[in-house]
């Protein structure tokens, strides 16, 4: 009796492990090939470093969501991020660029630090405690920006957004690919990035290891928050402008798929990096497919919705392990 | 009473047996064969250290477990509960060590969930509230049936499970561990109800590791050891020594004749590690311990006395009301691992899956864990002298594995150990807690731990060694502190550490040891 | 101190004790309300935190009476009620979902949802422009609740899942476009009253009547406060714990696609993008009505409370004139957060 489920447990996740290493590198290939196939203009160079410039919100948030996922957390936050970023941004351009940037990435961070204190000190569950800047955070954003869509005319924030180094790669595009290596570099080779799998992996073991639970907590929130600034502000200087009530909605939807498609676990221990780039590359060109085939974007939206609950079956936790 | 008439009948009949039950997981054989049987009015006891087989035993009973062989019969009839909830609907009630009740809902609630008496369609709280009042009130309870649960104390939320099963008419109470965490007065009550039961021709299943209460409350005992059951009987016609015999299946009279191994004495040298007045009420009550560079301290006493919750106390990873831990003269910061860590002090957990490994990551980063910040500069892991160290102690620890990125949880117990131990030996350490470090292990790798117990010894290490095994303790420690119900009971030291003291002194020193070899 | 003042005072009303100590006869209690230390500070204080959202509501709707002369007027009221009737539908099946120790975030899309079938239904005629939304919410809850209570899959994403599954059904079959609401008696349930006051707020406070009840008098209602406060202990009490998960979301799948469909009656036709974010104030008014985020405690009457606390702020908001309509978003956001903080610390397990 025993026995025999034990054997189906193995075998079941024996499936589920395959589609959680390789499946998201086998459906991103797939939907390459659907549309080198079948979309027309797809194969040009205009179009698919147009794809990598839309991408860019959604990896750099999915790659500081990888992080939170991978202490068994959840960041809901993100999306609000964005918008506190876009709002924070256009008051200090006075002081020149990069000061306004800066500033805006501190924001971020102290946003961060909120939702790390109630998880790691208060001991609030995550997603209870960044539900809370998610309902704010973006009316905030209104309140500082003064409720209009402010037009950014800096030119080194527009060049962020416009830019295109050699002419064909463009600079927001290089510093999400940057975010990609640091990111994956953090996980690899230091302390901290140890630490995130070791906690995400086994708290309790970690604990009695004598590891730094707290602050590896406070860290990943932190560099969440950052890593959605970012975003927000590359954002911005594509659109050119501050956009508040929109910019990064629902976000934190896309970034969590693009995590979990990529294979990291929701239940933590465990980075992919390249396959959360995967996942978010996916789901943009999932996107791409129906805009660029003049299909309804609303039938994209609803796959989403389909591959993420799919997604999440194929890693759900055994029912009796 | 219409019942009273087969009273007599009703107390010989057996209400729940057992026959032949077999329970085998991969690699392990949970029960083999084990029988129980469990009379009408009954209350019996069910002993055995961890790993004996109570727990599954108890899982086959409800219905979590379906046994691969043998069967389960109730009122005679064989039967399969597919879960807990169906084995009390049967009758088959238990009352777990964590209480599994609602905290945020009023007494009355929980006793009443899934059953509330209705008026009218919806539920009549003034009829529940007395009808739950009147339940309490059978067992000598009186409190209010609103308040909610989390706002009592833990005995009395114990009484109220009770009460919950009794009023489910149940014919079987089991009762896991029931007073772990009560106080010496919550006992008392709980006994109270319980011979109320017995009155009543309810069964009870009593497990517990405290031998008194053992004596005190239970007619019958069976004892499992490695999954099978090694006595059955009458309380009264056992002696704690003997009881304490059977559960750890040593042979009194053999064990008197074994001398102990040699001793080292230790010189007055001052120790490395000391703990003064360590109190965590109501599990640890004023531990103090001292050891010395090069000595090995066992901690001996029964499952729940308190050895695993001193270890845990001592690293700080359970907070403690009072106490002081100090490390080579230098007093450490309370409740933190990590700084008992930095100090040199550190523990080889007993729950090696939940508290040691870190099953998904490799060997190599399991053992590396700890010592990060030694290998790193600036928060950048070297590599190349992580994986100096990583080769070094796999070599020396002997850890088989297809290389330093295989997944530890792909490992055998014996390895997940060594690979446990190479976490901390590559830290240097100058106090190393073992906890249960060889069980769940071949006897090869066993062998080969308790040799590089020795060697650290050896080394100057100062050691702490819990085991259950009386041989590893005996043959392992330079010194054994026995602890009972939380409290530093014994100490034996030089020639004195042998079997046969270490079993009497388990059992509590009222025994004579004479009489009890003859017994055994 | 003599050794027989010692037993005399032990035992003051008593026997001289016997040598050793009998217990004491079975009659009587032995075990007498033993409310532990935090009890009564602890009942206070969750006293406190049900009753602060009235309380609140209370002052704050005194204060603006005061403040605004337009805000005590007879047609500013019924315009709140009316404003957050449809929120109250949507937040009693929240309350139900959250005391189970869920969440639903597929609320707002749903309701948008609902609107679009009211107006797709309302060809066949007013009865099919009701039922229709309400069955495919149903349907859409039934389905999450299965994958959560079921496949014990996380509610969150499921219902993340399901909010953008819904919203991109609302647009494909609206095309994007507002969908009329066909015949006027589709439209008479949103537009026309009595007493000053539409049909929806009639409707909703039935809604909110009726879910209190259910919660607080049936088992059905017992049995979210057992799962939420203890799924484990629940299931070993012999709940079919994945039944009532299942219910509950359907329940909130159904109520909110029928505020949709009220909504879109009023308006005259559904809009696809209708109740973005209405998840969050949902939330939001559920829990600053005192419902624990984590589950197993809360009331109807304190999420009432909520959305009128919420609601209220708004109308406020609005009167100012010069403060953006997201200035409510802030209000809810830093109130959620105080909230979470608090009920944090009044939860904390007491255990050893």
């Amino acid at each position: 009796m025993a026995d025999t489920s034990v054997v189906s447990r193995g075998h079941r996740s024996g499936v589920s492990d395959w589609l959680r290493e390789r499946g998201v590198y086998v459906a991103l290939a797939l939907v390459l090939a659907l549309n080198l196939a079948v979309t027309s203009n797809f194969a040009s160079t205009g179009s698919i470093v147009l794809q990598l410039i839309e991408v860019v919100p959604i990896l750099l948030v999915a790659l500081g969501l990888s992080l939170v996922i991978g202490t068994e957390g959840i960041d809901l936050s993100v999306g609000s991020v964005m918008a506190i970023a876009a709002g924070v941004l256009p008051l200090y351009l006075g002081y020149g660029a990069v000061p306004a940037i800066l500033i805006t990435l501190a924001v971020g961070a102290l946003v961060g630090l909120l939702n790390g204190t109630l998880v790691a000190l208060v001991g609030i569950q995550p997603i209870v405690a960044t539900l809370g800047v998610l309902v704010g955070g973006r009316g905030l954003a209104q309140v500082i920006a003064g409720g209009q869509q402010q037009r950014i005319s800096d030119d080194t924030i527009r060049a962020l957004g416009s830019l295109r180094l050699a002419g064909v790669l463009p600079v927001s595009v290089l510093i999400a690919f940057s975010a990609v290596l640091v990111i994956s570099w953090v996980t690899r080779r230091t302390t901290f990035g140890r630490h995130v799998v070791a906690v995400g992996g086994n708290r309790r073991a970690s604990r009695f290891s004598g590891l730094p639970v707290r602050r590896t907590l406070l860290g990943v929130y932190v560099l969440s928050a950052v890593l959605a600034a970012l975003a927000g502000i590359l954002a911005t200087a594509r659109l050119g402008a501050s956009d508040t009530p929109n910019v990064g909605q629902l976000i934190e939807l896309s970034g969590i798929t693009a995590v979990v498609v990529g294979g990291t676990p929701l239940s933590g221990g465990r980075v992919r990096i390249l396959g959360t780039v995967a996942g978010a590359l996916l789901m943009q060109l999932l996107n791409a497919t129906f805009i660029m085939n003049n299909l309804p974007y609303t039938y994209a939206q609803m796959i989403q919705a389909v591959i993420i609950l799919v997604a999440i079956y194929a890693q759900r936790p055994g029912v009796s392990s | 009473m219409a019942h009273h008439e087969t009273l007599a009948q009703r107390v010989v009949d057996p209400v729940l047996e057992v026959v032949d039950a077999t329970v085998r997981f991969p690699g392990v054989t949970a029960l083999d064969e084990v029988s129980f049987t469990l009379l009408q009015g009954q209350i019996h006891a069910l002993v055995g250290e961890n790993g004996a087989g109570k727990s599954s035993l108890i899982k086959v009973l409800t219905g979590v477990y379906q046994p691969d062989g043998g069967e389960v019969r109730y009122g005679g009839q064989p039967v399969r509960f597919d879960d807990p909830a169906a084995a009390q609907r049967a009758g088959i009630s238990t009352i777990y060590q964590e209480v599994n009740l609602v905290p945020l809902m009023s007494v009355a609630r929980n006793i009443f969930l899934g059953r509330e008496p209705k008026r009218l369609g919806l539920i009549d709280y003034r009829e529940m509230n007395r009808q739950a009042a009147a339940v309490l009130d059978r067992y000598g309870i009186g409190l209010d049936v609103t308040a909610p649960l989390r706002s009592l104390g833990l005995g009395v939320q114990q009484m109220v499970a009770v009460a919950r099963a009794v009023s489910l008419d149940a014919r079987v109470v089991i009762m896991d561990e029931p007073t772990s965490s009560l106080e010496a007065k919550e006992v008392e009550t709980l006994f109270r109800v319980i011979r109320l039961l017995h009155e009543q021709g309810v069964a009870v299943v009593y497990v517990s590791h405290r031998l008194d209460e053992l004596f005190a409350i239970c007619d019958e005992v069976t004892v499992l050891r490695d999954g099978r059951t090694v006595h059955t009987g009458r309380m009264g016609d056992l002696t704690k020594a003997s009881l304490v015999a059977a559960m750890l299946g040593r042979d009194l009279a053999a064990a008197k004749q074994r001398q102990g191994t040699t001793h080292r004495e230790i010189d007055e040298t001052p120790p490395v590690l000391r703990v003064r007045g360590l109190q965590r009420t109501p599990v640890l009550h004023g531990i103090d311990l001292d050891v010395r560079p090069g000595e090995v301290v066992g901690l001996g006493g029964l499952l729940g006395a308190g050895r695993s919750e001193t270890a845990r106390a001592v690293m700080g990873v359970d907070p403690v009301d009072r106490g002081t831990v100090a490390v080579d003269g230098t007093e450490i910061r309370r409740g933190s691992p990590g700084a008992a860590v930095g100090a040199g002090l550190v523990l080889l957990p007993e729950d090696r899956r939940n508290e040691g490994i870190i099953p998904n990551l490799s060997i190599r980063d399991n053992i590396v864990l700890a010592a990060l910040p030694r290998l790193s500069r600036a928060g950048v892991v070297s590599d190349r002298r992580a994986d100096e160290l990583v080769s070094t102690f796999m070599r020396r620890l002997g850890i088989r594995a297809s290389g330093p990125h295989q997944k530890v949880r792909e490992l055998s117990g014996g390895n997940q150990q060594k690979v446990m131990l190479a976490r901390w030996l590559c830290l240097q350490p100058k106090v190393l807690i073992l906890d249960e470090p060889t069980r769940g292990i071949d006897v090869g790798a066993k062998a080969e731990i308790r040799d590089l117990i020795d060697e650290l010894a050896a080394q100057g290490l100062g050691l702490v060694l819990i085991s259950s095994e009386l041989d590893e303790v005996v043959e392992g420690s330079d010194r054994v502190v026995v602890l009972r119900d939380g409290r530093i009971a014994d100490e034996l030291a030089g020639d004195v550490v042998t079997e046969a003291a270490l079993l009497q002194a388990l059992a509590g020193r009222a025994i004579d040891l004479t009489e009890a070899a003859a017994d055994g | 101190m003599s050794g027989s003042d010692v037993g005399s005072r032990d035992l003051p009303e008593g026997p001289p004790r016997a040598s050793p100590p009998l217990p004491p006869a079975l009659d009587e209690p032995t075990v007498r309300a033993t409310s532990v230390r935090p009890g009564r500070r602890e009942r206070l204080a969750g006293a406190l935190q049900r009753n602060v959202s009235l309380g609140l509501l209370v002052l704050v709707a005194l204060a603006a009476t005061l403040a605004f002369p337009d805000f005590a007027s007879r047609a500013n009221l019924s315009n709140v009620a009316i404003q957050n009737a449809l929120l109250a539908l949507v937040a009693v099946g929240m309350t139900f979902v959250i005391i189970s120790g869920g969440i639903d975030l597929s609320v707002g899309s749903v309701f948008a949802l609902g609107g679009v079938l009211a107006g797709l239904g309302s060809a066949w005629g007013p009865v099919v422009a009701l039922l229709l939304p309400l069955l495919v919410g149903l349907a859409i809850g039934a389905f999450q609740g299965l994958l959560i209570g079921r496949a014990r899959m996380a509610p969150f994403i499921v219902t993340l899942a399901g909010l953008l599954f819904a919203r991109g059904a609302a647009l494909a079959i609206s095309d994007q476009l507002p969908m009329p609401i066909q015949g006027e008696a589709a439209r008479m349930v949103g537009q026309s009253g009595v007493a000053g006051l539409a049909y929806p707020v009639f409707i909703a406070l039935a809604v909110v009547g009726s879910g209190a009840v259910v919660l607080n008098r049936t088992r059905y209602g017992q049995s979210l406060f057992a799962i939420g406060g203890s799924e484990e202990a629940a299931r070993l009490m012999g709940l079919t714990v994945w039944r009532s998960k299942l219910i509950a979301y359907a329940t909130t799948g159904a109520l909110s696609a029928l505020a949709g469909a009220l909504l879109a009656s009023r308006l005259g036709s559904g809009l696809p993008t209708a109740a973005q974010g209405m998840e969050l104030n949902a939330i939001a008014a559920v829990v600053i009505g005192g419902t624990l985020l984590t589950g197993g405690a809360g009331t109807m009457s304190g999420t009432l409370a909520g959305v009128l606390l919420l609601g209220i702020i708004q109308n406020l908001i609005n009167q100012v004139g010069n403060l953006g309509s997201y200035t409510q978003q802030v209000v809810s956001g830093a109130f959620l957060l105080v909230v979470v903080v608090v009920q944090r610390y009044l939860t904390r397990e007491q255990r050893l």
